[in-house]
């Protein structure tokens, strides 16, 4: 019943035939199965999904069940889950316990959805493979010899493994996006402000979004609206009201306009990832779109600015770990300089600590101007690009990723190559605009290939919707890996 | 835009970090490979560009200044290192 669509469990749970716990078991029991070959979870929460499960059928018998009641679901563990394991990928969280919930947590818990476990990710988030996790790396599904994407590689491939059928996963180069490209399933990144990050433990606090991963688009429009909405403990958190993201997934796409950045579309993307984008372009047009080139001229530019600026505030928002109040303290040291010295280079592994060395430099005195708000004017001149070609389209399309997953191993010794894989997706999270991914077809060796749609501040049902409809045409989402 | 030694050094200073001497060349050769990739942004003008901090016009929101949380100190220094009497404990710091 997992594999069924939310639609279709909240209808067989609200008809009783089948229960939140045997769907927990369910779920449970594939994670038993496959996380060996696939390492997506770093805990597993039998007994708290069982009694999530529990109190959802109590639930349902009471004729108070939501949307999400019931729903099996996995947390990427970059949020924090009361009495829970939350290791953020990391050493130097490995033994957190967390005495609270972040808010999209909270929001979750409180619409049913049972929890049963904490996904692998990148460590502190900094990864596009998920290979930098204390946890080990993560697999993918459709080729453990392959890196699923990261950093919220746990969810993905749990979602693609059919573990669990929605994960929660954040955001800040494409860590959403990407991995729900190579994974073959759909993700979304919202607005940022959209999405709470209370709890959500931060790595660049201007770019950092939680967002939605499932198999299809319907399924991710209903697990993000019930991850959104203003919180006042979180003070970039917007003051406004959302309509349901799938308030609009039956528009059809007649006279939509796709807007393709010919920078998207010019060298760096593989053959066969162009082949299948251009394919899926063929049937967006079948479905009355049409398609119109634009640019984003500085483009190329958001590479250096997103590794000036998310590293310069991950070097803030990780000086919080020092060994004194949670995370790994040292065992010997001769003086408090001492102790945060070492607690913190034993606590972090080598991206971190690279990211945390690139970020104080750049905010030095003496180079802040040059580094720090140059990336700064940058990053004003790239949301500036998507303005004027949002003017000319409905959505932005392009390819989610340059190529299909590589090899566990391949990119991890030159830090600059994994970075340039992440072309297509940083620029979204500079502008803070809405940005999700959606399976395209295949690539080489069958591997998932992922179309990614942009849109303007707030436009997540119209993205929702535009996936949706391909999805109601094409059958990419339906296929699952064998592992 | 290539760092020496002892400028990577004095940054892992700033950052509390060790520099293990095996590694330290290892570590200077990526991160100088990084800073490469950062130069690229030299290649724009942006005189005269407002810098953005923000994806959102927004201002610090306030609140009124009445209490709204509870004590927890109990569940937040259950994962402490090392307390005392509701103090967290350090190595000293004044002699």
């Amino acid at each position: 019943m997992i594999d069924s669509s939310l639609k279709d469990i909240a209808a067989a749970l609200r008809a009783k035939t089948v229960s939140a716990v045997e769907l927990a078991t369910e779920s449970l029991a594939r994670i038993e199965a496959g996380n060996p070959k696939i390492n997506a979870f770093v805990t597993v929460d039998h007994d708290g999904a069982l009694a999530a499960a529990r109190a959802a059928d109590a639930s349902i018998a009471a004729g108070k069940a939501g949307p999400l009641t019931g729903i099996p679901l996995a947390h990427k563990d970059v949020f924090c889950t009361e009495g829970v394991l939350t290791t953020c990928g990391s050493k130097m969280l490995a033994n957190f316990v967390s005495p609270y919930d972040a808010h999209v947590v909270s929001l979750l818990k409180n619409a049913g959805a049972v929890m049963v476990g904490k996904t692998n990710m990148d460590e502190f988030a900094m990864g596009s493979s998920n290979e930098s996790s204390h946890s080990g790396p993560t697999r993918n599904p459709w080729n453990t010899a392959k890196v699923p994407g990261g950093s919220s590689g746990g969810s993905a491939a749990a979602v693609a493994a059919r573990m669990v059928p929605i994960a929660t996963g954040s955001d800040t180069g494409g860590s959403v996006r990407q991995p729900a490209s190579l994974c073959g399933i759909t993700g979304i990144k919202p607005t940022y402000g959209t999405v709470s990050r209370f709890g959500m433990i931060a790595y660049a606090s201007s770019l950092d979004q939680g967002g939605a991963f499932a198999r299809t688009a319907a399924d991710c429009a209903q697990l993000l609206s019930a991850m959104t909405g203003h919180d006042p403990r979180d003070s970039t958190s917007l003051e406004r009201s959302y309509d349901h993201y799938g308030a609009d997934l039956a528009r059809p796409l007649t006279g939509l306009r796709i807007g393709l950045p010919k920078e998207f579309f010019a060298e760096g993307m593989e053959s066969d990832v162009r082949l299948a984008v251009e394919a899926a372009l063929a049937e967006y047009r079948k479905l009355g779109a049409t398609t119109v080139e634009v640019s984003l001229p500085n483009a190329r530019l958001a590479i250096p600015a997103y590794y000036v600026i998310a590293p310069a505030e991950a070097s803030s928002n990780l000086s919080r770990f020092d060994g004194v109040r949670y995370g790994h303290r040292a065992a010997e040291y001769t003086d408090l300089n001492d102790m945060y010295c070492k607690s913190r280079s034993q606590g972090f592994g080598a991206e971190v600590q690279r990211r945390i060395l690139v970020g104080t430099y750049v905010l030095s005195h003496g180079y802040y101007d040059a580094y720090y708000i140059k990336a700064q004017k940058l990053r004003r001149l790239i949301a500036q690009d998507f303005a004027a070609a949002l003017e000319k389209c409905d959505v932005i399309a392009g390819p989610t990723n340059p190529t299909v997953a590589y090899g566990i191993g391949e990119k991890s010794s030159d830090p600059v190559q994994m970075y340039l894989g992440d072309i297509y997706t940083v620029a979204v999270n500079l502008a803070g605009l809405p940005g999700l991914s959606h399976p395209a077809g295949f690539g080489k060796d069958g591997l998932p290939v992922g179309l990614q749609l942009i849109g303007n501040y707030f436009t997540e049902a119209r993205l929702l919707n535009t996936a949706h409809q391909f999805q109601q045409a094409t059958d990419w989402h339906s296929r699952a890996p064998v592992f | 835009m290539s760092l020496s030694l002892d400028e990577v050094r004095h940054i892992a200073k700033l950052a509390r970090l060790e520099l293990a001497d095996g590694e330290a060349e290892a570590t200077l050769a990526k991160l100088n490979g990084i800073f490469g990739l950062i130069e690229e942004m030299q290649a724009v003008d942006t005189d005269g560009v407002e810098p953005m901090s923000h994806p959102q016009e927004l201002a610090q929101r306030l609140r009124v200044d009445v209490v709204g949380e509870t004590n927890r100190r109990a569940a937040y220094q259950a994962v402490a290192p090392q307390t005392e009497a509701g103090l967290y404990l350090v190595p000293k710091v004044i002699e």
